[in-house]
């Protein structure tokens, strides 16, 4: 097990600075960082000036190691936009990311596993059409119109959610439910398909001719089994939710990552947006790793 | 009705057998014809093409058309509507209907284009790593693996925003962050084929790397090809309205559906069906656009049963 979760941990440390590498060269190649912070009126002598003030003009390997060293010993920069260290505005947006993609999550699932074990028990069933055509249109419903409409129902015309804002919780739950809705989906499906696969096993079969059938034998034999790939998917989905963020916090005005996201890259704050991309690709990674360890301590077959 | 499965359960071998005589062609039409989702998902998918491509020359409003005398009119449904403008008008008096129509375009161009970049970085990247095996499969691995971690979003919006946003943009952008699902599969038949015997054959008689990849490999993952583009024509459209409600996207005045909300979202109090009308739109595009998809998997599928 050791072995298992330190070979993992490798790959992410791995991947995690092949990241921090792409980003910072994406941003300060694709783009040319003195031009954003002039800005697009900009005359050639401004540009120039800004590039020497900055440091852009220096090789941009010396420029990533600089970056890097300085972020190892906790100094993520300092913000051009906000005139702020990158590290307090982080600590001081994070929570309210945390708090709506813990809550969407938990939204997907209160969601998405009564609903694949509906459709898993009645196969062909109308119930099972009805959540495919369920989750074929959640696919297709762009998560910033699910988010509008359901301010324009439930805030401007039966006006039970308040419109925006991140006071309290209660602000969170229209916010969470269109996070989440995005992620039903994928995990209905697969706990789905995942408890069809199991209920042919042959356990279940033997549990089956010793008596136990309805609830019992889903919840206490089938479920335990079915429920293991989608834990990995629900973290992974947790994973997505920091990025997906940016949408959702923009159209409730929550002030949270996704937004500093979004006002940073309307604002050309390449350090902010840069330290960003890293943090949500290094989340993602680490909920991986996650699920992975928790996958194989659960299932002694995939260590 | 009866009698039919009366029939079927007679005979159901002398129908199996009956398959192994037609040709492929025929089995995929016949699977076509009998295939509800994806005939309703190709006839919208035509009908929306239509509307948007032809649509506009039956429109003598110009979509850029300002008349500011007549801003926010509601569509003809609601009171105060009128037929001179099917779907009301927009805050600047532009035709709405005109604007949702020509927004067909943009969404088509920017999802096709943007799928076509995917399939060519996923389905290269892809064969490579399938036919050659080793360290160079694992090391396109680990650039899936990477690719992955990426917050494909918050990248495409630095990208593109900062580029400088403009359609080649945005296409340019969307289809190098949607590329995995195209390597996933490529990968996986193009090892399944690379050990059959005909490559073995080719390879006996003297082709090239080259040749093989392109006259045995390539003909064999088409089919999953065609079905993960339609997919992903899909995805694209919805990133850009993404992208463009957001601002970082196309920008005005150009007609695109995601703009198209944002702007509306200023009148979401009063004029809620600026917001709705154009979501709609969007819907429908990529429904039926993922309906195709999931109809032509089935169809092409050579284990999925001729009814």
């Amino acid at each position: 097990m050791l072995k298992f979760i330190s070979g993992r941990f490798v790959v992410v440390i791995a991947v995690a600075l092949t990241l921090s590498f792409i980003t910072f060269f994406l941003l300060n190649v694709a783009i040319d960082p003195a031009q954003a912070v002039a800005g697009e009126e900009a005359e050639a002598l401004e540009i120039e000036q800004v590039r020497q003030q900055y440091g852009f003009d220096r090789p941009i390997l010396i420029r990533y190691f600089e970056w890097f060293k300085a972020v190892l010993t906790g100094d993520l920069g300092i913000s051009y936009y906000w005139n702020k260290p990158v590290g307090s505005l982080l600590l001081e947006r994070a929570p309210e990311t945390i708090t709506l993609a813990l809550m969407s999550v938990l939204v997907t699932i209160f969601i998405a596993i009564p609903l694949g074990i509906c459709a898993a028990i009645n196969p062909n069933s109308v119930i099972d059409r009805m959540c495919l055509g369920v989750a074929v249109s959640f696919q297709a419903i762009p998560n910033f119109w699910l988010g509008l409409v359901m301010i324009i129902i439930f805030s401007v015309t039966f006006p039970i959610f308040p419109v925006s804002g991140d006071k309290t919780y209660f602000h969170f739950i229209l916010p969470s439910i269109v996070l989440g809705a995005s992620s039903v989906p994928p995990v209905m499906r697969l706990m789905r398909t995942g408890l069809l696969d199991v209920m042919e096993a042959d356990y279940i079969r033997t549990a089956r001719s010793n008596g136990f059938f309805g609830r019992k034998l889903i919840l206490n034999h089938a479920m335990r089994n079915a429920l293991l790939p989608v834990v990995s998917v629900l973290a992974v989905q947790l994973g997505h939710k920091f990025g997906g963020s940016v949408i959702t916090e923009s159209v409730f005005s929550i002030n949270g990552l996704g937004r500093l996201a979004l006002e940073s890259i309307l604002g050309a704050d390449i350090p902010t947006v840069q330290i960003l991309v890293f943090v949500f690709a290094f989340t993602f990674l680490i909920l991986n790793l996650l699920a992975d360890i928790l996958n194989a301590y659960l299932d002694p077959r995939l260590r | 009705m009866i009698l039919k499965t009366f029939i079927k359960r007679l005979v159901p071998r002398v129908l199996e057998d009956d398959i192994s005589i037609l040709s492929p062609k025929t089995v995929v039409l016949r699977k076509a014809i009998g295939h509800s989702g994806f005939k309703f998902g190709l006839l919208l998918f035509i009908l929306i093409i239509l509307l948007g491509i032809l649509g506009p020359f039956f429109l003598d409003i110009s979509p850029y058309q300002q008349d500011l005398d007549k801003r926010l009119l509601p569509p003809v449904w609601i009171e105060g509507g009128s037929w001179d403008h099917l779907l009301g008008t927009d805050g600047n008096g532009r035709d709405y209907l005109s604007r949702i129509l020509s927004g067909t375009r943009i969404s088509l161009t920017i999802g096709i284009g943007a799928a076509l970049v995917g399939m060519i970085i996923g389905v290269t990247l892809g064969v490579i790593a399938g036919y050659f095996g080793g360290w160079i499969d694992q090391f396109v691995n680990y650039i899936l693996t990477c690719q992955l971690a990426l917050p494909g979003l918050l990248l495409a919006m630095t990208l593109v925003f900062l580029i400088g946003p403009s359609i080649p943009v945005v296409i340019i952008v969307i289809g190098c962050l949607h590329w995995t699902l195209f390597l996933v599969v490529t990968r996986s038949v193009t090892k399944r084929i690379v050990k059959l015997d005909f490559v073995s054959a080719s390879n006996a008689i003297g082709a090239t790397k080259l040749q093989i990849i392109m006259q045995d490999i390539l003909p064999g993952i088409i089919n999953q090809i065609i079905v993960i583009f339609t997919l992903e024509v899909g995805v694209a459209i919805l990133a850009e309205a993404s992208l463009s409600f957001l601002g970082v996207g196309i920008q005005p005045p150009t007609p695109s559906w995601g703009l198209l909300i944002a702007e509306g979202k200023e009148a979401i109090f009063f004029q809620p069906w600026l917001i709705v009308l154009p979501g709609i739109a969007l819907f429908l595009l990529v429904v039926s656009i993922n309906m195709l998809g999931d109809g032509l998997r089935d169809i092409m599928d050579p284990k999925s049963k001729l009814e």
